[in-house]
């Protein structure tokens, strides 16, 4: 017998750390390789960690409620022979989505150690630049089942110990030299380079905290620890706030026809394949229509590099209320699919937000964001940008209003659903803005167009 | 009872290699300084009872050998006579002249000896136990464990009898026995074993793996068991020590193993020399938070702290390897990190040498290393038989070999075996931390005749263009123009 300590393997894009939910085996329980030993809650979401290896569990060294930071000892498992003895635990959750080839410094990121400190990495969620392109531009790296350890930088001592002083991850570091040497000046290059970048979100983290009053004056209070899911959408969404330019532009759809399809279509169809036709999942197959007739609505911004990132595929999110905070689990390649087989998706994926079985890989990736707050009432409201993405479209409550109706001289009710468009004014102007919701509403409002021109 | 300051910045617990080269760079940094340890004199393990005694006792052997040798090339000496007590003498000059040279320094530096037992009562407070019997609390901002390791027991190898040796009384020479058992092929035992077997004792090596020093490239091995084969008197591998027993006239051994001849053999003296443990025992880290690993690790971070903020550890006591030279470097590491540099331990290549007959030195990757991880390398060997200055040596029993990533030629790892081969090593870790392309070694000129240029010399067998050695099957790389135009002349240069 020999004994496997399992630490906590990378989880994927920045994740170094998480709460343990749950631990799923006990202590003498038998245990087969890829079996998840673990539930961990991450920024977004609740993560099931798989062993590496097959074995006996001989001791637990976390519970419910702990953090859990990678590389940290998790468990200890008798493994029978040595056979386990070269693997390397896999990361939990294989990347399901089709990646772009993997470049040098993606293959990098898969690290074993990280034993150097490294300055605060562009957030995941800010638009990929060109030394991390391929990181930033996808899910993690297919994982190999052994994967190597990753080979010693190539960099001298002196080098490596000024990329330590001043902060600059070394591994991150594009070497100039003969074999990818790095030298000094690589080094200053880049700790440049990342000056600069990081200059775009200086607002990140570096807003002055607010001197709260002590509130206990006036009444008792009760403090709470924010959960990973609140403080990621608060870091987030304040980034998204000071970074971009937001302007709302706001329409209304007539969907009184619409509603009519919808309904018919509900029951005849959708139901039974295990669906259910909402007014969401028509938006979906709309609005996939529109990014391809708007590129510059399906794109992100480079500012360091001063480029637009037009993405040539149209995977949208959809934000879902769940009782842990706002989730938002992408839907792929929404061109691809007709709207009976997005029904069928946006029903089990916001099924699975809400039992918190989401995977961070589900959650990134996507180009336009919809958020629909109709079922819950308002008139309108002035949706935040899901960054890096440039645009997000909030639906509210559809209700029926009086319509002057031009050719009869009357008022006629109609079924009026107000939209309301934030997008990026960096990239895209007024008049576009104006534009895309205008498609968006026509083609709603004649779905034929959707045939004809989507 | 030397004066003692009750409060103190940093206290280092163990005066080796590692413990006093933490205290010194803290002390030139200008902190407040108290160095712990129960010996009269910095030094440890190594200076009192390891690589400094072992090394003197094989510089004799290495002369015994040469002289034997020089048969060979006619001149023939007379058949030695050894004064063990003059040599022990010797030797023991050695280890004074060292660990007094660094109670010197110590002095010169401000730092404050204190000779006794140190065992923490909490995260910032220590008990010492003084040599004299007195106890001493000493409170301290920051502490470095260096306490280094100790010669691991088997429990059915224990026995109370001069007969029976560790590595530290084997190093005290009693006395040259008629025979003598190492149990354990690794480099202690080779070691020691080659020591007794110069000064005239027949020694039997018994391993419980299929090799010598297990781990170590087969290749560079080879050249040693060839030797080792003529200079002791049995080598038995695969085969494991089941028993032992004193007897009027020595120690039975009861030997198992599929080639196991004579199952009971008696040896005037056996060694055991299966390993160290790090030692962590009784030092009252059950008083703070310090973890230790399940193999008995203290737990450290790159900067070598441990889980208790106020405390470091460095040395055997963090982890393997167990070598002087890794422990010297974390103790810089952590005095730094405590000054507030940002420093990290994370050496690309930490030589390791075993100081036998020939040397074996290797740093970085090794080919066994490369093929568990199943990491695609290339290698390139230069053979000593191809080596000018090893035929002049009349030592032709060698190999230098590069280890280098196929698709950079970047060399990740070097391995040597040979006469001196650990003085050698040393560029292999410069080669090795400056990410040097074979090229860079081939380009860079090596004095002629030595044995470094066999280093060049690997590097050029890897391009297939080696001056010395002719391979006309081997595929044949671009290599630098510039150099190998002016590789051209130099045999005849030299």
């Amino acid at each position: 017998m020999a004994t496997f300590e399992f630490v906590l393997p990378e989880l994927g894009e920045g994740m170094e750390a998480g709460d343990v939910v749950q631990v799923l085996v006990t202590v003498g329980e038998s245990i087969t390789a890829e079996q998840p030993v673990l539930e961990l809650e991450t920024d977004k979401a609740v993560v099931e960690v798989p062993v590496p290896v097959s074995g006996t569990v001989k001791a637990i060294h976390v519970q419910a409620g702990d953090k859990a930071a990678v590389g940290q000892l998790l468990l200890t498992v008798d493994t029978p022979a040595a056979a386990a003895a070269a693997q390397a635990p896999r990361p939990p959750t294989p990347a399901a989505v089709s990646l772009p080839p993997t470049s040098e410094n993606g293959e990098n990121k898969t690290a074993t150690d990280k034993a150097v400190s490294r300055l605060p990495e562009p957030p995941a969620h800010t638009a990929p630049t060109p030394s991390g392109q391929s990181r930033s531009a996808a899910a993690p790296p297919p994982q190999q089942p052994s994967e190597p350890p990753r080979p010693a930088v190539p960099a001298a001592p002196s080098v490596r110990q000024l990329a330590r002083e001043i902060g600059v991850d070394i591994n991150q570091v594009q070497g100039s030299g003969a074999g990818g040497r790095i030298s000094l000046e690589d080094v200053k290059r880049y700790a440049r380079d990342l000056h600069a970048r990081l200059a775009g979100q200086q607002f990140r983290g570096a807003l002055p905290a607010v001197t709260l009053p002590d509130f206990t004056k006036w009444g008792v209070v009760e403090r709470q620890p924010m959960s990973n899911v609140r403080r990621a959408t608060a870091e987030r969404l304040t980034q998204s706030w000071v970074t971009i330019p937001h302007v709302t532009q706001f329409d209304k759809v007539d969907i009184t026809d619409l509603e009519q399809l919808r309904q018919h279509y509900d029951a005849q169809r959708v139901q039974s394949a295990g669906g259910k036709l909402t007014i969401t999942a028509i938006v979906l197959k709309v609005v996939a229509a529109a990014l391809q007739r708007f590129p510059q609505f399906n794109a992100s911004v480079d500012m360091t590099t001063h480029e637009i990132i037009y993405k040539t595929y149209y995977h949208i999110g959809v934000a879902v209320d769940t009782d842990r905070g706002l989730l938002v689990p992408v839907i792929r390649n929404v061109d691809q699919k007709n709207i009976l087989e997005l029904s069928v998706e946006l029903t089990q994926l916001a099924a699975r937000a809400r039992s918190r079985k989401t995977t961070l890989e589900e959650m990134q990736g996507g180009t336009f964001t919809i958020t629909n707050l109709g079922g819950l009432g308002g008139t309108n409201f002035t949706p935040i940008i899901n960054a890096p993405e440039v645009a997000i479209l909030g639906l509210a409550r559809s209700s029926i209003e009086p319509v002057y109706n031009d050719s009869t001289g009357q008022f006629t009710p109609r079924l009026m659903l107000p939209l309301a468009l934030s997008y990026d004014h960096r990239l895209i102007d007024g008049a576009d803005g104006v534009r895309f919701l205008r498609w968006v509403v026509e083609a709603l409002q004649q779905p034929f167009l959707l045939a004809l021109e989507g | 009872m030397p004066d003692t300051p009750q409060a103190t910045q940093l206290t280092v617990i163990g005066g080796g290699p590692g413990g006093y080269a933490a205290a010194f760079l803290a002390a030139d940094l200008g902190m407040q300084v108290t160095l712990v340890d129960q010996e009269p004199n910095p030094g440890g393990v190594c200076l009192y009872r390891g690589c400094i005694p072992s090394k003197a006792l094989l510089h004799v052997a290495k002369v015994l050998a040469d002289a034997r040798q020089a048969t060979h090339w006619g001149v023939t000496f007379a058949e030695p006579t050894i004064d063990v007590g003059k040599l022990r003498t010797w030797k023991e000059g050695v280890v004074r002249k060292l660990t007094g040279g660094l109670g010197d320094l110590c002095k010169r530096r401000g730092v404050t000896f204190v000779q006794g037992r140190a065992t923490f009562v909490d995260a910032t407070t220590l008990s010492v136990q003084t040599n004299q019997g007195e106890e001493q609390r000493l409170t301290f901002a920051h502490a470095i464990v260096a306490t280094g390791s100790r010669p691991t027991t088997l429990p059915h190898l224990v026995l109370d009898s001069p007969r029976l040796l560790d590595s530290t009384s084997a190093l005290a020479i009693p006395d040259i026995p008629r025979t003598l058992l190492v149990i354990g092929g690794g480099y202690i035992g080779l070691e020691m074993g080659s020591v007794y077997a110069a000064l005239g004792t027949q020694v039997s090596i018994v391993e419980m793996t299929s090799g010598l020093l297990p781990g170590v490239d087969r290749d560079l091995v080879n050249f040693l068991s060839a030797r080792l084969k003529q200079s002791m008197a049995a080598i038995m591998l695969n085969a494991t020590v089941v028993a032992i027993r004193e007897e009027p006239n020595g120690i039975r051994v009861t030997f198992e193993g599929p080639e196991v001849q004579e199952p009971q053999q008696v040896f005037d003296k056996v060694l055991v020399a299966v390993g160290r443990r790090p030692h962590v025992q009784g030092l009252g880290l059950e008083h703070t938070r310090v973890e230790i690993t399940p193999r008995g690790f203290i737990t450290v971070d790159a900067q070598r702290r441990t889980t208790e903020p106020t405390i470091y550890a460095i040395g055997d006591v963090a982890g393997e390897p167990m070598l002087a030279h890794k422990a010297a470097h974390e103790g810089r590491v952590a005095v730094r990190a405590m000054a507030g540099h940002k420093v990290a331990f994370e050496p690309h290549a930490i030589p390791a040498v075993v100081f036998t007959d020939p040397e074996i030195a290797w740093c970085g990757l090794t080919e066994t290393q490369a093929k568990q991880e199943g990491r695609a390398v290339e290698v390139a060997r230069f053979p000593w038989g191809a080596s000018g200055r090893a035929t002049t040596l009349d030592r032709n029993d060698g190999v230098t070999k590069l280890i280098l990533d196929p698709s950079t030629s970047r060399i990740l790892g070097v391995g040597i075996a040979g006469s001196g081969a650990g003085e050698l090593i040393a560029e292999g870790v410069l080669a090795v931390e400056m990410a040097a392309l074979a090229s860079d070694l081939a380009l860079s000129i090596h004095p002629h005749p030595t044995l470094s240029e066999t280093l060049m010399e690997a590097a050029e067998v890897f391009f297939g263009q080696s001056t010395h050695v002719y391979r006309p099957q081997r595929r044949r790389r671009d290599a630098p123009r510039v150099g190998l135009a002016s590789l051209d002349g130099l045999e005849e240069s030299g």
